[in-house]
Formats: structure tokens, C-alpha cells, sequence
């Protein structure tokens, strides 16, 4: 029951693009078709888990029995980086297809913002989690998890509007990136009709 | 001479905001109010001015192959470094910016300009495009938090311009972040182009 | 610019590895060195700000003691030998993550002042908590207010403090942390002997622990002549 509060607070009510600002550069990016959406989201999911598991366990193992806290951001950024093209690699060897899927994606995962905020926000334990709950690994995941289903929430969605708008009559000067970014706002808008509901 | 068209490439052709639309996370993230806006751009200027100088040095000594990691390290280094001393000297700033700050480390502006322009040039000229390229965020940053800050409460920079109750707090919500950076792109679109 | 491409060390495995080691090692040595120089000023700052904020919600005291009472942290405040009040710190979870504030309670446990010590609400919105309880204006004030004869909760919920406007779920939490600050202070207050069995205050439905508690307060206090209102 808790784990459904920690989802439905970070697909819905906290979501990580429209609520959080974390992310956007791919939101923005690779919105303009829903299946390019639907590969970024994916492979986003993948390696957010992923990453999140890692870097809790270093933080916890590694960083904290030795006192070297401030080492965070330099590993985690690393970690995340190696992590992407293990991926890349494993995936070329045992499964072409989902390569084939995602690879085009791995590449910019590195940089986008929302894997190392989750897993500093996890491995701090700041996150936003159920009244006296303590943080701890299986709620990171959880909490990881959740929020990557957000991003591709927010994605596909901002994908499905962006391919009707081609066929819109656009103010001129709105054309392009402006009339993304207040889409993206409304969108935002809507999203907020979830606060309190968690 | 070139110095100061470096300097300018930053503030106005190559604004990494309006015009390079890189580093969105933090632009729509802290801008809700002109001080937090002005900040997050600083700080993100010394990383710019620190990494693109170290960058520019070691240059030679990385190996093709690993440049971005190695990038990545430097960079990595001076965030953290901005981190700490921030929260030595600055802890209400710090606290504010939260997350942000060590995301700095993935905004593509800094890797950005160390692969496009600290790869390619000496230290000074690095430098000076840092600090362009740095002020040019900077500038972003704070407009943008100022319109929202204006719109949403009525303020700019803490000093009241018209009551609160006139302000549509929608603007320092998320869904303003988004309209007003749509809108104040459109309009530095027609004025670049006029 | 002048075609250095081969004065660039050659991308060999053995340069690879070592480029990017001594780039870490050298990274990580300058890391620990900034470290241990702003070690003690981070330290400096976070006491000063816990320091200040204390100084906020109590007067007139001269000693200061520690005591952790249902996992919240407890500052006694002494004049000479006679408790006159005590800074509570108390945490719960607002609507953009953790909210913790500073109370500061007299000896009758009335609530003197409070100062918000970290929070994460929505700008514009949760966040005027940090003036709004204690701005007279309609019921938002419950500066002077006893937890223990008001009941500080949100009017939606049948309290007598009015929410922040369109914020009503940091409100909540801001007030929850209130109550639970309430029930430290009560379980505790210059009477060290008592001690409440901890566990029953994780929520806000503990006002009856707290008034229960609260009598057996009352003694100590009111032996000492009043020092403040």
C-alpha cells in the first residue's frame, strides 16, 4: 500500500518533468514522434533502475563507511556514465532487437539530468516518501521506477499532442520551440490537478 | 579584440538559453524569483570559467578516446568543489538551489562549450568564453526569473511593484516556468531577427 | 587551433587508462583537500543557523540543555536554575518533501515563536508558512496559542488556525510538526524524570497523550515566578 503512495506521487502528483524541472532536454528533444517517445522512455526506465540500485549501494557501502560523502556527484556521474555504455554493450551482444530499440537512445541518457537526480535524491534519502516511512533500498526502486514510468508519461503524452500540432495554424512567431515550451505548460497545468491527491 | 567578440558570442549570437536552448533543467527549475535565477546562473558560471580553463590546458595530454569522461571528471571535480564552498559560505543559497546545484554537472552547456570551445582554443580565450557564455546564462536566467517573480507576486527582486493580490501565482508555479520561457523565446526570436 | 591533432597523446589503451586515473586521483585529491578546509565552516554555519533560530523562538535565557525526547531534539532553556521554556525541532513530511521547524514554547507550553528550519514547498505557495502562523491577521497566528487548549489544526479539519491559502496539505504538515513539537516539549520540560513511552507520536491523533502529559508538567513550572508573559 505504501509503494502504491510512493507511485502515484511520482507519476502523477510530483511528476519529475512537469512538476520537478528534471529531464527536459529529452522532453523537448525527442518529443516529436510517439515512438521515438515511447524508445526514450524505455530505455530511460532501464538504466534510471539501474543506476539508482548502484549508486545506493556505493553510497551506502562505499561513500559512507569511509566518510568521503563529498566524492558523490564525481562517482555517481562515472558510475552512470560506465553504466550506459555496459548497457550499450550487453544489449548489442544478447538482445539485437531491443538494441536496435533503444540504442540510438543510450547515448543521451549519460546527460540527462533526471538519472543523476534520482540517484542522488535516493541515495540522500530526500525524497518524498509516505508519512513515517524511512528510506531505504526497496523503496529507492520503487520510487525510481515510478518516476521514470512519470517521465514516459509525460513524454509519450507531450509526443501525442506535439504530432497533432503539426497540423495546427501556429502564430508565427510561437513556431518551433515557444509553442513546445507552452504546451509544455499546459500540459504542466493539467498535471497539477493531482496535488493532493497523495 | 577577439576577446571581446568572444565575450559577446556568448551574451548575445550563442546565448546558450535563447538561442542554443541548452540547459533547460535549471532555466525553468530556478527561476522563481530573480534572485534564485541570478544565482543558479553565477554558479554555473564559475564552473564554465573553471572547467573551460583546465580543459583547454589538458587538452593535449587526453587521449581522443576518453576526452568526454576525462571532460566529465573535471568537471564533476569543480561542481563539487562549487558544492561544498556554497555550503560553507552560502548555506541559504545552497539550500534553495538544492538539487540543482550538483546537477550542474549535467548540463549540456558545460560539456557543451568544453567540447566546442575549450577543446579548440587556449585558456584565455576559454576563459572569456566561459565568462560569455556564463554571464549570457546568467542574464537568461535572471530575466526570466524576474517576468515570473513580476507576474506571479508582484515583485522584482523582493521589492514590491504592484500588490500580490494582483499577481497570477501561476507564473511561479511549473506551468508559468514553461509559458513564460515560450513566450520570451518567441519574442528574442523577433527581435534577433528585426 | 593549429592542427594538433598529433601533438595529442595517441589514444592507446595504456595512455587511456592512465589519463583518466591520474585525472580522477588528482580530481579526487583536490576534492578532499576543499573538503577539510570548508569542513569546519559548513559545521560553523549549520550551528549558527540552529543557533539563531533557537535565539528566535525563545527570550530571556542564559543556558541551554540537550535532551532527545521522542526522537526530536529538545533545547531546555534555563535562566540560573529555573526552566523558562524550551526550543523543540520537528520534522514532517510537507507536500514537496521533509519540513522541519524550530518552537520555541514557554514554561505554560503556550508557542512563543517558530522559525522553519528546511522546506521544500512549492514557492509562492507552502512557502509563506515562514511568516504566514505567525502573521495576525483572520486565525493564522497561534503565536501565544497552547497545543494543549487550541486545537491547531487546519479549520477544514475542525481546527481553529486558518491554512495557507490554496496550501492546505503544507499547512497540515506544517501544523502536524507543531503538535509533535508540542508532545516533546509536554513529555519532557525541565522535568527530565518524566518520560513518555515514545512511539505514540507519530501522529497528530496524539493531542490526548500530549494534554496528559502536559499536567504532570505543569509542577515544576509552577513553583518559579513567571520570567516572561
Amino acid at each position: 500500500m505504501v509503494y502504491l503512495l510512493i507511485i502515484v506521487s511520482a507519476v502523477l502528483v510530483n511528476n519529475i518533468v512537469l512538476s520537478q524541472f528534471l529531464g527536459i532536454c529529452p522532453f523537448l528533444g525527442v518529443s516529436k514522434k510517439i515512438d521515438t517517445a515511447l524508445g526514450m522512455s524505455a530505455a530511460v526506465t532501464f538504466v534510471l533502475t539501474l543506476a539508482t540500485i548502484i549508486t545506493y549501494l556505493l553510497q551506502k557501502h562505499v561513500l559512507e563507511a569511509f566518510g568521503i560523502q563529498y566524492l558523490q556527484t564525481l562517482v555517481f556521474i562515472l558510475v552512470i556514465a560506465a553504466l550506459v555504455q555496459l548497457v550499450e554493450i550487453i544489449l548489442k551482444k544478447v538482445s539485437p532487437s531491443l538494441y536496435q530499440a533503444l540504442g540510438v537512445f543510450l547515448p543521451l541518457i549519460t546527460t540527462n539530468c533526471c538519472i543523476l537526480g534520482v540517484a542522488i535524491l535516493v541515495a540522500d534519502g530526500t525524497y518524498k516518501l509516505p508519512e513515517g516511512m524511512e528510506p531505504n533500498l526497496l523503496a529507492g526502486v520503487v520510487f525510481a521506477i515510478a518516476t521514470a514510468i512519470g517521465f514516459g508519461l509525460a513524454l509519450v503524452l507531450f509526443a501525442g499532442i506535439r504530432e497533432q500540432l503539426r497540423f495546427s495554424n501556429i502564430p508565427k512567431g510561437l513556431e518551433g520551440t515557444p509553442i513546445a515550451l507552452i504546451v509544455a505548460g499546459l500540459l504542466a497545468m493539467a498535471f497539477m490537478g493531482f496535488s493532493g491527491v497523495v | 579584440m577577439k576577446s571581446l567578440k568572444v565575450i559577446l558570442n556568448g551574451l548575445v549570437t550563442e546565448n546558450p538559453t535563447f538561442v542554443l536552448l541548452l540547459g533547460m533543467c535549471p532555466t525553468l527549475g530556478t527561476t522563481s524569483s530573480a534572485i534564485n535565477g541570478m544565482s543558479m546562473g553565477l554558479a554555473t558560471t564559475f564552473v564554465l570559467i573553471c572547467s573551460n580553463v583546465v580543459i583547454s590546458l589538458i587538452k593535449n595530454l587526453v587521449p581522443d578516446k576518453v576526452r568526454i569522461p576525462a571532460y566529465v571528471v573535471v568537471i564533476a571535480a569543480f561542481v563539487s568543489v562549487l558544492q561544498m564552498c556554497m555550503e560553507a559560505y552560502v548555506p541559504a543559497i545552497y539550500e534553495t538551489l538544492g538539487l540543482f546545484i550538483p546537477l550542474i554537472v549535467v548540463n549540456c552547456i558545460v560539456l557543451g562549450r568544453a567540447e566546442a570551445f575549450a577543446a579548440k582554443n587556449n585558456a584565455w580565450y576559454s576563459a572569456l568564453d566561459g565568462v560569455g557564455i556564463g554571464l549570457g546564462f546568467t542574464f537568461a536566467l535572471t530575466l526570466l526569473g524576474a517576468i515570473r517573480e513580476l507576474l506571479g507576486t508582484g515583485k522584482v527582486f523582493s521589492m514590491t511593484v504592484f500588490s500580490e493580490n494582483y499577481g497570477a501565482l501561476v507564473f511561479v508555479l511549473a506551468p508559468g516556468a514553461f509559458i513564460a520561457l515560450g513566450y520570451l523565446i518567441a519574442i528574442v526570436n523577433k527581435i534577433r531577427k528585426a | 587551433m593549429k592542427g594538433d591533432k598529433n601533438m595529442k597523446l595517441e589514444s592507446n589503451f595504456k595512455n587511456m587508462v592512465l589519463v583518466l586515473t591520474i585525472i580522477s586521483l588528482i580530481a579526487a585529491g583536490v576534492l578532499g583537500a576543499v573538503y577539510t578546509v570548508t569542513e569546519e565552516p559548513i559545521a560553523i554555519a549549520k550551528a549558527e543557523k540552529q543557533q539563531a533560530a533557537i535565539q528566535q523562538v525563545l527570550n530571556g535565557f542564559d543556558r541551554l540543555e540537550d535532551e532527545t525526547v521522542n526522537g526530536l531534539l529538545v533545547h531546555k532553556a534555563y535562566q540560573g536554575d529555573a526552566f523558562v521554556g524550551a526550543a523543540v525541532e520537528s520534522e514532517t513530511n510537507g507536500f514537496g518533501g521533509k519540513i522541519k521547524i524550530m518552537v520555541g514554547f514557554d514554561k505554560e507550553g503556550n508557542i512563543i515563536d517558530y522559525a522553519i528550519l528546511q522546506q521544500a514547498e512549492t514557492p509562492g505557495l507552502g512557502t509563506k508558512m515562514v511568516d504566514w502562523f505567525k502573521t495576525d491577521k483572520n486565525n493564522q497566528n497561534i503565536k501565544g496559542k497552547n497545543p494543549e487548549k487550541n486545537k491547531l489544526t487546519v479549520t477544514k479539519d475542525g481546527g481553529e488556525v486558518d491554512a495557507i491559502t490554496a496550501a492546505t496539505i503544507s499547512s497540515r504538515a506544517f501544523l502536524a510538526a507543531v503538535n509533535l513539537a508540542y508532545n516533546a516539549y509536554a513529555a519532557n520540560s525541565g522535568a527530565p524524570a518524566v518520560n513518555v513511552v515514545s512511539g505514540a507520536t507519530q501522529h497528530i491523533a496524539t493531542d490526548s497523550v500530549a494534554s496528559a502529559v502536559a499536567d504532570t508538567v505543569q509542577v515544576p513550572t509552577d513553583s518559579i515566578n513567571a520570567l516572561n508573559e
